[in-house]
């Protein structure tokens, strides 16, 4: 299972903080990203965001970057603190 | 370089913090000659729209993982004592204080310029998001360019 966490407006615009992934068929970022984003239109077009950004076990990482079964995956805009 | 024992704290909460203790708590170690302090507050407006409040959101785990990295890389950089990060999360009010942030060091130059990078560090690579609530609604802030590029110039 893959642990897959969205925030700010990501989160409001899905409607969801958390979805578990079976982790079939998943061994990259972007692969995790296109399986989500068929879900149906209005993921497709949330995740489809060119500013979309994604850590993989609470680290920054690129969409190639390999997603292994038990990871926690977190998708979210870019960030706005300070 | 002289090796240096970092002391980092790195905090993330709802409540305020004093500017106050803070400045007692980084100040009290005679090696240092220099105590540089950030404080960002709410303002009233962003982007030509009033702002009434703000609501911070952030990654927990993730968000102190990454202030505590960025305090690492600003001690690897400059010769400093002490570092604290504080950032606050929830629902803020005109003129709060959001994050402070503090360094010392023997000597000045070093302790601006660290706490320079650390806010502007902070600002690129922690993951907080701010929604702000005003006259029109409320709306998630955009990522601005000019924090990217400033992040950038401490790149070489």
């Amino acid at each position: 299972m893959i642990q897959v966490l969205f925030f700010a407006q990501i989160r409001e615009l899905l409607g969801t903080a958390k979805v578990e992934h079976s982790g079939d068929n998943i061994d990259t970022a972007e692969a995790l990203r296109a399986a989500l984003a068929a879900t149906d239109d209005k993921w497709a077009k949330v995740l489809a965001s060119d500013k979309l950004l994604v850590a993989i076990n609470q680290t920054m990482s690129q969409w190639d970057s390999p997603v292994n079964d038990g990871d926690e995956v977190a998708f979210f805009p870019p960030v706005t603190g300070g | 370089m002289e090796h240096h024992s970092n002391q980092i704290v790195v905090r993330v909460h709802t409540e305020d913090f004093s500017v106050a203790d803070e400045y007692a708590l980084l100040a009290c170690d005679k090696q240092d000659g220099a105590v540089v302090n950030f404080v960002g507050k709410v303002r009233d407006f962003n982007d030509g729209s009033a702002v009434t409040d703000l609501t911070l959101e952030h990654y927990p785990g993730m968000t102190e993982s990454v202030l505590l990295q960025i305090s690492q890389q600003a001690c690897e950089r400059w010769p400093l004592n002490k570092v604290t990060i504080i950032h606050r999360v929830g629902r803020l009010s005109l003129g709060e204080q959001i994050v402070f942030i503090g360094v010392t060091s023997a000597h000045r130059k070093a302790a601006f310029a660290a706490c320079e990078f650390l806010i502007d560090f902070l600002k690129t690579k922690a993951p907080f998001w701010k929604l702000e609530a005003g006259d029109t609604g409320a709306k998630w802030v955009e990522a601005r360019d000019s924090d990217q590029q400033a992040a950038k110039m401490w790149q070489k």
